[in-house]
């Protein structure tokens, strides 16, 4: 079955409620807490990717018995230097940003870290799409 | 040992969650960097934090930590009591810093 999420930007009261959504979504349909912890915290970090660069964008979530796909896909500025993106540590965020948690630079690494497959297709001035496979292991 | 003993046990204020106070708490996690807490936190610990905002509401449930623990005497914003009660995150205050607070739910637990 397929979720679908819009994620408005720039407004972080709403901030973690898709992957808040599929968290309850997934507990529901009876999946293991260590694979719902996976999923959520991925998603989570993309959501707040897309709320702080990106302006918001769009997340699909397509849940299948043995692994769950993620697509997060945004109109924002595009990631100028993926490999730099996916240290830990690097991060490009604001001191408004930072002051509120956020900005450690450990977005992309713990979407990585948390995924068994993730693809980025990023175009400056184009927009960047995020793909996180999940297996249900 | 449950929330709501630790709680009582420490000297720490109840300021949300009741009805995730008998959550057993099995460890202690301490950080204020939320992609930090939110990948390295585990299961069912007091996370202790000076964030006391509505982000670090989503972070704990999405990390499901048995509560969030404001160290320091942050108390929570307005946003972040609204959050916690839709969520069911327990939320307790400390006076006394960081350090010395895990060192009090450490050694009651």
């Amino acid at each position: 079955m397929t979720f679908n999420y819009d994620v408005p930007g720039d407004d972080f009261t709403r901030a973690g409620e898709a992957s808040g959504d599929l968290k309850k979504k997934l507990k529901k349909l009876g999946f293991p807490s260590s694979v719902i912890r996976r999923v959520s915290i991925a998603l989570y970090e993309g959501e707040i990717n897309m709320v702080i660069h990106a302006n918001g964008g769009h997340i699909t979530a397509d849940v299948n018995t043995d692994e769950i796909n993620l697509t997060l896909a945004d109109v924002g500025p595009g990631i100028p230097d993926i490999e730099k993106a996916m240290q830990d540590g690097y991060s490009t965020a604001s001191d408004q940003v930072r002051n509120l948690g956020f900005g450690a630079g450990m977005g992309l690494p713990n979407m990585k870290r948390n995924s068994d497959e993730i693809s980025i297709e990023t175009e400056l001035g184009v927009g960047t799409t995020v793909r996180m496979k999940i297996l249900n292991q | 040992m449950n929330v709501r003993d630790t709680a009582e046990k420490c000297g720490f204020e109840i300021v949300a969650g009741e009805e995730a106070l008998d959550r057993d708490i099995s460890g202690v996690y301490c950080c204020d960097l939320l992609s930090f807490a939110m990948g390295r936190a585990p299961e069912d610990c007091a996370w202790i934090t000076v964030m006391g905002n509505m982000n670090s509401v989503a972070v704990a449930s999405l990390a499901d930590v048995a509560c969030i623990v404001l160290c320091d005497g942050v108390r929570p914003d307005a946003e972040m009591m609204k959050k916690a009660r839709q969520e069911d995150i327990a939320i307790l205050c400390s006076g006394v810093p960081a350090f010395e607070t895990g060192k009090m739910i450490f050694d009651t637990i």
